[in-house]
């Protein structure tokens, strides 16, 4: 029986996991960074200018 | 760790990964009786030792955050918990895969099998518990506690090829590999593991950024007016 097919698949979903997974981490980071950024950016202009 | 340690820790699972797979297409010869689709176990039994270790020091994690409420605890055993439901969900994937061609079946009720599922939705869970607990402190309290009783299914998934009799299961219970089978197992570990830290390494600051985030938040409510928010 030819079970090249199979080990493609099994290879196939391996790499599909690893690198959806890198994937995700680096969305996720890239947003958070920008969320982080943003946000210090508006606290330091809160301090440097107080609601009167 | 600076960017320049990651950078070469990065270049190190570049380098074992590359010469896993070397060792696992080119290197390894083609297994007699089950032919080129045996070349999956090469990941498949790494893959759950990556798991294994994932979720001993999720257990490990927990004990000391219990212990002394340190956070960085806590995130080290939220990081560890969600790269051993990865690497659990390779092995879930994978087996299928193998045994189809094997077994004639994609999956069967046997002991390794049934455990591993059963291992894998308890790290699930404990990853819900996360993502939907509404109290922070409870939060972790609760999935530490889960941590630890989670990890009572590591030993026996691992061992279920012993507790269980031959007639019971489908996995074999003695496995003699050629040495270079032996060999390219051993490559894949190493390199599977290095990746696994390098993960585990980049997920921890992840984890950070998001705690930080969270009190810029708190922060940014009690300071800002909502429209400026």
């Amino acid at each position: 029986m030819d079970t090249l097919p199979y080990l493609f698949a099994g290879y196939t979903a391996i790499w599909i996991i690893f690198f959806g997974y890198i994937w995700w981490l680096q969305s996720r980071q890239k947003q958070l960074q920008q969320e982080i950024a943003l946000l210090q950016q508006k606290l330091a202009a809160s301090e440097a200018d107080p609601p009167a | 760790m600076s960017s320049r340690l990651s950078g070469l820790f990065a270049g190190l699972v570049f380098l074992s990964m590359g010469l896993a797979l070397y060792m696992v297409f080119i290197y390894a010869p083609t297994e007699a009786q089950m032919g080129v689709v045996q070349r999956i176990f090469y990941f498949h039994v790494p893959s759950a030792m990556t798991s294994f270790l994932a979720f001993f020091i999720v257990f490990i994690t927990s004990i000391q955050y219990l212990r002394t409420r340190q956070e960085k605890w806590d995130q080290l055993a939220l990081s560890a918990a969600e790269l051993g439901v990865v690497f659990s969900l390779i092995v879930l994937i994978t087996g299928p895969i193998w045994a189809k061609p094997i077994w004639g079946a994609w999956w069967r009720w046997e002991p390794r099998l049934t455990s591993m599922l059963i291992m894998f939705t308890m790290y699930v869970a404990y990853l819900m518990v996360r993502a939907y607990g509404t109290r922070p402190l409870q939060t972790r309290r609760l999935a530490a506690v889960l941590g630890i009783v989670g990890f009572v299914n590591v030993p026996l998934v691992h061992f279920s090829i012993e507790l269980w009799t031959p007639e019971q299961q489908l996995h074999p219970q003695q496995v003699s590999l050629d040495p270079h089978m032996a060999y390219t197992k051993y490559a894949s570990n190493l390199a599977l593991f290095c990746f696994f830290f390098y993960l585990l390494h980049w997920r921890c600051q992840l984890e950070k950024g998001s705690r930080l985030l969270a009190q810029l938040r708190r922060q940014a409510e009690a300071l800002l007016p909502e429209e400026k928010r």
